[in-house]
């Protein structure tokens, strides 16, 4: 029952027409920089098409992607027309009203500090405006679900909460708390002296309340992606969800061990001491049991499809996949490019290996394998998916589908894997510039050729995908019916309540937040003496 | 055997089957925390232990990193002490010259915003925060020339921000040592 398929498109297009700018500027970075590229006699204008990439990425793309997905998943899930739908809309233009904010001082190289703002490095103060409202907009929409959730429990007490359902105000509730830290950082540190109240800053504990964000938002682009390995892949192949409770374990998991591990992006830093740093580390290794249960139910489920199509043998069921399925194929290839990205994830979570690529162009490419790759090729596969629920329209392409697909991850693998092997080189991160004449640097050339390669075969995949979606929206109407999940093997008829609900969870998630962070942001605020003189950007 | 008992049976393959599954993701994770427990207590491979904090605005007035003090200095046990700062956009010194095979420890921090010291070739990587001092121990096993880029985005200059760090044989800064004074290798 989509009923809101306006508001929903609204997000959805938002998203990917912001995407499609982001990505071309990456592209564009990727070459200016290269071997290939001629030298930017202006590297300040690297720097803001950097901080712009970085930030639709990172806060206003995956955003408003989940709230789409999320809106969708409230209305057909639950069978329930969406409670609030006026204050759903004011999210949205407070989104968009955020990111056009944020990016005219971008644009004017007023705000050149990167996504990650970098202070004592201060920019315009409608930069970080920008960011708090496009924030804003989004904890609307936290409110929104569970207010959805909330008003369907009424109407049907003790049922079980449809998992797409319970795993999607998981994910709004991992987002609220996460994006608190980033929060405070703007509202306590930054925006005080980029509006001239203040002129000094706390870059070392600015740099801990950024880690709290920084490293859980990505559990919050990653979502989406698991809503659809559990609830939607298995529908569009023919199979069934091996286990309801495992997957709500898997979500319940995500929220609670998320959270309290982003000091991990610190371990280089002199403002905390070793014992929090292997608090955190060993905490990171515990968000990897979600993602290991996950591979095993999805695994599992698609083993059923293939097995109900006729599939024998103990690897023979592989082949009786229906691979020309575009659900299959990126659920296929967000599996290859998890699996490598994770492996890379477990090197940067580890202590001793950490020191040997932190800050190095392996971390670039292990996130852009991760979130680009692993995550980003589900989004596709969500709005391939939705898209005729949305318009009433066939998407008949299904070949330029595939094609899009496969240019997506072959792109991923030919740009992130030349990222890895040159970060492990010592390739600095975030560098306008690389003079490769210089005998050290030079050997690096060659896999930075081919990284601009696979950079370019990604926007050629993007601007396909964007083409794909217009074209779908003149195509043939069609019906296609109300949008469904997937069933479990067992569909459950009745859950267990902590299986059920988030508040013990929510509680639990807070409460290991302020152990492992509490401590070390009160050490930093109340030590005092380490605030420096604010630099400001864009200035001179 | 009924279709009730097949089904019945089947059900416990699958919860035998993931719980195990559940056993062993969970046995290699501890296992991961155990090994770098390991690795950081037997082989001392740990981030710096302590916090250290600096005044940035009157680092160049006095204490430890006044302009006089930067550099390698040969200590009494012929361990040897490397002073740096980091500011927009360079290292001073910005060519660090150390002897190999010694015990090493580099102290530095940042005179205005953050920055980073990426010693290429080695896994000498640390955060350069303003109001902090970061110390890393380092030992070099081979002579020759190393660049040491500024990891970390330090506004519109920061691609330009290279240092170099210098390996040189045992006697050879032992002599250098001799007049005393802080040692670097700028301008060689």
């Amino acid at each position: 029952m989509l009923v809101n398929r306006k508001l929903i498109l609204a997000h959805f297009w938002f998203a990917f027409a912001v995407f499609g700018v982001a990505l071309t500027l990456g592209a564009w970075q990727m070459f200016i920089r290269s071997p290939i590229g001629t030298w930017l006699s202006n590297p300040e204008l690297y720097y803001r098409s950097l901080t712009a990439h970085g930030t639709v990425m990172g806060y206003v793309f995956p955003t408003l992607v989940a709230m789409g997905f999320g809106y969708a998943i409230s209305e057909s899930a639950l069978e329930q027309r969406l409670v609030g739908v006026r204050w759903a809309w004011t999210g949205f233009w407070l989104i968009v009203l955020g990111s056009i904010m944020a990016v005219i001082p971008i644009a004017l190289g007023r705000a050149s500090v990167l996504y990650t703002f970098y202070p004592p490095l201060i920019g315009n103060l409608f930069y970080y405006l920008g960011v708090v409202l496009v924030v804003v907009g989004s904890w609307i929409w936290v409110a929104l679900m569970a207010i959805n959730l909330r008003v369907w429990r009424k109407a049907h007490p003790d049922a079980p909460v449809p998992l797409a359902m319970f795993a999607n105000v998981a994910g709004s509730y991992l987002w609220a708390w996460t994006a608190v830290g980033a929060a405070l950082e703007l509202l306590l540190q930054i925006i005080p002296v980029a509006a001239g109240l203040k002129n000094t800053i706390d870059a070392g504990l600015a740099r801990i309340f950024f880690s709290w964000t920084l490293h859980a938002i990505v559990y919050f682009w990653l979502m989406p992606t698991y809503i659809a390995y559990y609830t939607i892949v298995p529908r569009a192949i023919g199979g069934r969800v091996y286990s309801d409770s495992m997957a709500r374990i898997s979500f319940i998991l995500f929220l609670v061990v998320a959270m309290p591990i982003g000091m991990h992006h610190t371990f280089a830093d002199p403002q905390v001491g070793a014992g929090f740093k292997f608090i955190h580390s060993a905490f990171t290794a515990l968000v990897a049991l979600p993602t290991l249960l996950t591979v095993f139910t999805i695994c599992a489920s698609v083993e059923i499809a293939a097995r109900l199509r006729g599939g024998r043998g103990l690897f023979g069921w592989i082949r009786a996949l229906p691979w020309d399925n575009p659900m299959m194929l990126a659920l296929a290839f967000s599996f290859v490019m998890l699996g490598f990205g994770g492996a890379g994830g477990l090197i940067n979570m580890s202590y001793q290996l950490d020191a040997s690529i932190h800050n190095t162009q392996w971390i670039t490419g292990h996130f852009h394998l991760i979130f680009g790759g692993a995550i980003v090729i589900m989004y596709f596969a969500i709005a391939y998916d939705l898209w005729p629920h949305l318009t009433g329209r066939e998407l008949v392409d299904v070949r330029l589908i595939r094609t899009q697909l496969w240019l997506w991850f072959i792109g991923m693998i030919v740009t992130t894997f030349p990222w890895h092997w040159v970060g492990i080189l010592g390739m600095p991160r975030r560098m306008a510039y690389f003079d490769f004449g210089d005998p050290a640097i030079a050997p690096q050339a060659l896999s930075v050729t081919f990284s601009v390669i696979g950079g370019f075969i990604l926007l050629t995949s993007g601007i396909m995908f964007i083409v794909i979606l217009a074209r779908g929206m003149r195509a043939p109407q069609v019906d296609a019916g109300p949008y469904r999940f997937a069933l479990a093997v067992h569909q459950p008829t009745t859950v267990p309540v902590a299986l059920n609900t988030h508040a013990l969870w929510v509680a639990l998630m807070i409460a290991l937040t302020l152990t492992n962070y509490g401590y070390p942001i009160l050490n930093l605020a109340l030590g005092g003496g380490t605030s420096v003189p604010a630099v400001y950007v864009g200035a001179q | 055997m009924s279709a009730e008992d097949t089904h019945g049976s089947s059900v416990a393959v699958a919860a035998r089957v993931e719980r195990r599954w559940a056993t062993i993701a969970v046995i290699i994770i501890v296992g991961m925390a155990l090994l770098a427990a390991f690795a950081g207590i037997h082989q001392a491979t740990m981030p710096q232990p302590r916090v250290e904090t600096t005044d940035p605005s009157r680092i160049h007035l006095a204490g430890e990193f006044v302009e006089s003090n930067l550099g390698s200095v040969l200590e009494a046990n012929g361990n040897v002490t490397v002073r740096a700062i980091g500011q927009q956009y360079s290292f001073t010194p910005a060519c660090i010259v150390v002897p190999v095979d010694t015990p090493i420890t580099l102290r530095a921090t940042s005179a205005d915003v953050v920055h980073g010291i990426l010693i290429q070739g080695t896994n000498v990587n640390t955060m350069l925060v303003p109001g902090y001092i970061s110390e890393q121990l380092m030992r070099f096993g081979r002579t020759g020339d190393y660049l040491m880029p500024c990891q970390e985005f330090c506004s519109f200059g920061h691609e330009g921000m290279w240092g170099k760090v210098k390996v040189i044989d045992k006697t050879d800064f032992a002599n250098r040592a001799k007049s005393g004074g802080r040692l670097s290798c700028v301008g060689q």
